[in-house]
């Protein structure tokens, strides 16, 4: 075997005591979370906390429904626009050296490290003072008619505007790794063998590093349907800009929790059906 | 076929000095140097997928310096073969057609002698993962040759592989670039290697070409120390 760096399949794979103890800490680790999961499903219908017909029926309220369809539209829109933004930032950063590329690279992972509530801060406040007062004046003006009022923070766009924030850091920085996964010589031969620089990367990048940017599309989605605190400090928890989050907060507000365990119950779901996807998707993943 | 005329260089602190090359068409070139003598970097350069600072290029009479690499006319065979992995064999051949606009059918067809001579066949419908590294660099040979190129650039085609296989490339190269009739750039430093192909070899050293000729004749008169260590080590292994 040549000499440096090992790649994963190099690797020996462990043996005896070590490779029981670490899977013992792996598994408890793991274990918090299905222990979580499962008593909030055996708590909610065992004790009857909450039925079957009153889950039925709590998804089928009108209040339910409406934050649901903000929700996964307002998150879709993210989905798009924070598709668009990674799969070329996400290629920038991978594949070009210009003057400010560290800086870039670190702001991209911002949004991660700051917590959520604050990004709402940060946004109110932005939206509070020039120039960001302008731009919602302006997108106003422009949005209104004499049918009916013009687009504020405090509309679908707000929604889409936190989750854009709190997601696409996270489907930039998969982005990124995909492309890094994929040898740059590749799009070399492809040029010459007659590719433009487009072509090259439709033909060659963009095939092989399709799994890991849908991986961290549907992670940025996952991340965007769930955010919570930003929404409620920039965008305000009325009915029109409810969403599933701040529905769960709502309700729980007022002493009915099992409309919020109805409601969590459901973005458990739907969370679990994105990692599984996810899980499938990423290179090199088994089942077993 | 190729004039390289007083070639400029610049990646950090190393540079191609003035480089002047004629490669004459249909000749096999072997551009042999130590580790780090700019062989690579020349090839890449002529390729069009490096910048020059200064000179010329000229492929087939026409100044193909500031054109990038697709509007070139060369096939490029790199290292370890870089085969597409997505790809298979057959849509790694006839890649360079697709581009073209040739429908699938159509460019299958026409790699008909390539595929043949190079007697990867049996190898269209698989994938590339499972290749070994011979059958890799005949599908990455047929690839480069597929869009008819005028000049075909092989960038240390057998270094990576085990001495018979190194052998049998060497032959199949010698032999496909007789029956293409394609001017060749073979990159290599085994003095055995370039004798199983060559017409006439170019030394560099230190991103300079320092001396051209026969190897007979740059055996029998060196220009300099670089040229004489390179062409007679003091051990070397054989390639018949």
């Amino acid at each position: 075997m040549k000499a440096g760096r090992k790649t994963a399949s190099e690797f020996p794979p462990l043996a005896g005591r070590r490779t029981s103890a670490l899977s013992l800490i792996c598994l408890s680790y793991l274990s918090l979370f299905v222990v979580i999961v499962v008593t909030l499903i055996v708590t909610g219908f065992r004790y009857e906390y909450l039925s079957f017909e009153t889950f039925k029926e709590i998804i089928s309220s009108p209040d339910f429904l409406h934050a649901a369809q903000i929700s996964v539209v307002g998150s879709l829109i993210t989905l798009v626009l924070v598709v668009i933004f990674a799969v070329t930032a996400g290629y920038a950063l991978s594949r070009y050296r210009f003057p400010g590329h560290a800086i870039l690279d670190t702001i991209a992972d911002i949004p991660i490290l700051l917590p959520p509530v604050v990004v709402g801060v940060l946004l109110l406040i932005f939206f509070a003072y020039e120039p960001g007062k302008t731009m919602e004046v302006e997108m106003y003006k422009r949005t209104a008619t004499h049918e009916r009022t013009g687009l504020t923070m405090h509309s679908m766009v707000g929604i889409v505007l936190c989750q854009f924030i709190i997601s696409a850091s996270y489907a930039i920085r998969s982005a990124k790794a995909a492309y890094d996964s994929v040898d740059r010589r590749l799009e070399q031969v492809a040029m010459s063998l007659g590719c433009t620089d487009l072509q090259a990367f439709c033909r060659v990048t963009l095939p092989l590093a399709k799994n890991g940017l849908i991986a961290g599309s549907i992670m940025a989605w996952a991340r965007a349907i769930g955010v919570f605190g930003p929404l409620v400090v920039f965008v305000g928890t009325s009915v029109r800009v409810r969403t599933l989050p701040t529905l769960i907060y709502l309700e729980l507000s007022i002493g009915k929790e099992e409309v919020s365990l109805a409601v969590a119950l459901v973005m458990v779901a739907m969370a679990s059906v994105a990692l599984a996807i996810v899980h499938w998707l990423a290179p090199g993943r088994k089942w077993h | 076929m190729l004039k390289v005329q007083n070639l400029g260089f610049c990646v950090g602190s190393f540079e191609l000095h003035d480089i002047c090359l004629h490669v004459k068409p249909e000749e096999y070139f072997v551009l042999m140097g130590a580790t780090g003598s700019g062989k690579s970097l020349l090839v890449k350069s002529i390729c069009g997928l490096t910048r020059a600072r200064s000179g010329r290029i000229t492929i087939g009479g026409r100044d193909v310096t500031g054109l990038p690499p697709r509007l070139r006319g060369v096939g490029y065979v790199p290292q370890d073969s870089c085969l597409m992995p997505h790809l298979s064999v057959l849509r790694n051949v006839t890649f360079a057609l697709e581009v073209a606009g040739e429908s699938k059918k159509q460019a299958a067809g026409e790699i008909g002698p390539i595929v043949e001579s190079l007697g990867i066949g049996g190898l269209l419908a698989r994938s590339t993962v499972n290749l070994s590294g011979g059958e890799r660099q005949k599908v990455a040979l047929a690839r480069a040759l597929a869009h008819k190129p005028k000049l075909l650039l092989l960038d240390e085609p057998v270094s990576a592989l085990d001495e018979p296989t190194r052998r049998e490339i060497c032959i199949v190269l010698g032999r496909v670039q007789r029956e293409f009739s394609v001017a060749t750039i073979h990159v290599c430093h085994s003095r055995q290697e370039a004798a199983a192909v060559h017409d006439r070899v170019g030394i560099m050293s230190e991103g300079k070409l320092i001396q051209t000729g026969t190897l007979d004749e740059l055996t029998d008169g060196p220009a300099d120390d670089a040229v004489r260590r390179l062409l007679c080590p003091p051990a070397d292994k054989t390639i018949d």
